[in-house]
């Protein structure tokens, strides 16, 4: 008669991080920035259909690395339960913070269950105007649901943390469109230092949306590579 | 949470049946109330649609009538759907309201989840069903009827979608009008409207037409100049959907009071 095994929850618990960690790690980032008009994202995403910020809800997006069938899937939830909110209530009532509880829990979920593998995905809810005198939100949530409130920038992906240390020092307030697209590519490109060339991000080569609070009710915004390209043009 | 058989599924209202039937309106109760039918409803009036050389311009009246009465002086007939097109309902005002809440609901759900918007035809299309929708309310002779206009970018012009109570799709190419003051805006636009009209004179015409309904029928409202209520305008072009502001509609109110009193 064979044994049943035993393993300690710590044991299960780190398997799961180190898993989830080699996942992400490989993971390219999206950066989140407060700039006058709201929230800007930037991604490093070539793809030109594949999104890693997508609009949610009127004044909420969602910017997302990792694997895209997993936030694909978070992604196409979030819509859907926004929608269903706001038709049952009011627009007004979909808040970000709900979303994030939202996701959260399923992440939490699945991240628990014994016989399912962890999502191997970051999230950041991106929220303009959703409270009297707060600017805008951004709730950062890990593969197992945990989640905080992230002030003026924030960072997922592979080389987070490498990035945030970089826009401690480089970030101000009160940041233009322009020079807040130009931070977040320049800080890419410093971050960059395996290549022998120096690296140059390219209006292709970068995903870029926003939520911009003066865009009546549907605030989230979609750069092409053509208007992207524009802006830097115009600033150099 | 998500199926994945679910996961495909674009078209809101059907999630809405499956998962919250309650948020959805049951109209076929209606046929078994056919004897004390409350009659304390509101009814929207004139809404009308008009093609022009940018695109399309739409407009309703700012009444709702409850019986012979005022109901509503400053009611919205007229909606934004996406970025390049609106509609513009008459007929009873909840059930109209809520087919234009769903519409929108819908349209946007759509773009959202697939990434690119959905196109005019499909737009128009989808109304349709909705239209359909309430066809035991029309049975009882509570119609909804709306007017979907829009510009098309691949087309390049403005176009104007009617609609029957059995859900019925046909599309106009120059103007059109419905409600209870329809058919007298229909004539003044018959008799202005001319092929590539400039938005000025599109927006005379539509002025006019306006006043002719509220002027004919007793239901339709006209520019109310002492709360300062004016008719809502909007016009759609490739650059989207924007409002015509309140000074501008009183303007060309004046413009045509004074036109009018000269004759």
């Amino acid at each position: 008669m064979s044994t049943p095994y035993y393993v300690s929850p710590d044991q299960i618990w780190e398997d799961k991080k180190v898993f989830v960690d080699r996942g992400i790690g490989q993971a390219k980032e999206v950066v989140v920035l407060e700039y006058n008009n709201g929230l800007l994202m930037v991604a490093e995403n070539p793809r030109r259909t594949i999104f890693k910020v997508s609009e949610i809800y009127d004044k909420i997006a969602l910017a997302s690395t990792g694997r895209v069938s997993e936030y694909e899937t978070l992604r196409v939830v979030g819509i859907r339960e926004a929608e269903v909110k706001g038709y049952t209530y009011y627009r007004e009532d979909v808040t970000g913070k709900w979303l994030t509880n939202l996701y959260s829990q399923q992440m939490m979920a699945i991240a628990q269950a014994w016989d399912v593998k962890p999502l191997e995905i970051e999230l950041l809810v991106c929220e303009v105007d959703g409270e009297p005198d707060v600017r805008s939100q951004i709730y950062k949530i890990a593969f197992d649901g945990t989640y905080e409130e992230m002030e003026k920038f924030a960072v997922i992906g592979g080389r987070a943390e490498a990035i945030t240390e970089k826009l401690n020092e480089t970030y101000n307030e009160g940041l233009d469109l322009t020079e807040a697209m130009q931070l977040a590519s320049r800080t890419f490109e410093a971050i960059e230092v395996e290549e022998s060339e120096p690296y140059q991000i390219t209006p292709q080569s970068i995903e870029v949306g926003c939520l911009d609070a003066t865009n009546g009710r549907r605030k989230f915004r979609r750069f092409t590579a053509e208007e992207i390209a524009e802006i830097f043009n115009h600033a150099s | 949470m998500l199926k994945p058989d679910d996961y495909g599924k674009t078209d809101f209202l059907q999630i809405l049946k499956s998962r919250y039937p309650d948020q959805v309106a049951d109209w076929n109760r209606l046929n078994n109330v056919q004897d004390g039918f409350p009659h304390n409803y509101l009814e929207g009036t004139t809404v009308l649609a008009l093609v022009y050389n940018d695109g399309v311009i739409l407009a309703g009246d700012r009444q709702a009538t409850e019986g012979y009465q005022v109901g509503e002086r400053r009611i919205q007939k007229v909606f934004k759907i996406d970025r390049h097109s609106a509609i513009a309902v008459a007929g009873v005002a909840g059930p109209c309201f809520e087919t234009a809440k769903l519409f929108q609901v819908q349209v946007e759900f759509y773009e959202k989840m697939e990434g690119t918007s959905l196109s005019l035809d499909g737009q128009a299309n989808y109304l349709s069903s909705l239209v359909r929708m309430n066809l035991s309310l029309a049975m009882q002779g509570l119609i909804v009827l709306p007017i979907f206009a829009g510009y098309d970018l691949k087309q390049k012009k403005g176009r104007i979608f009617k609609y029957d109570a059995l859900g019925g799709r046909y599309e106009e190419d120059t103007y059109y009008s419905i409600g209870s003051g329809g058919k007298d805006a229909r004539s003044t636009l018959k008799k202005m409207y001319r092929p590539d009209m400039s938005e000025q004179d599109a927006l005379t015409a539509i002025a006019e037409a306006l006043w002719d309904a509220a002027d004919e029928d007793i239901a339709t409202g006209g520019p109310d100049l002492i709360r300062k209520i004016f008719p809502t305008l909007i016009s759609i072009t490739e650059q989207g959907v924007s409002d015509i502001s309140d000074e501008t509609v009183e303007q060309l109110f004046e413009e045509l009071v004074s036109r009018l009193g000269q004759l």
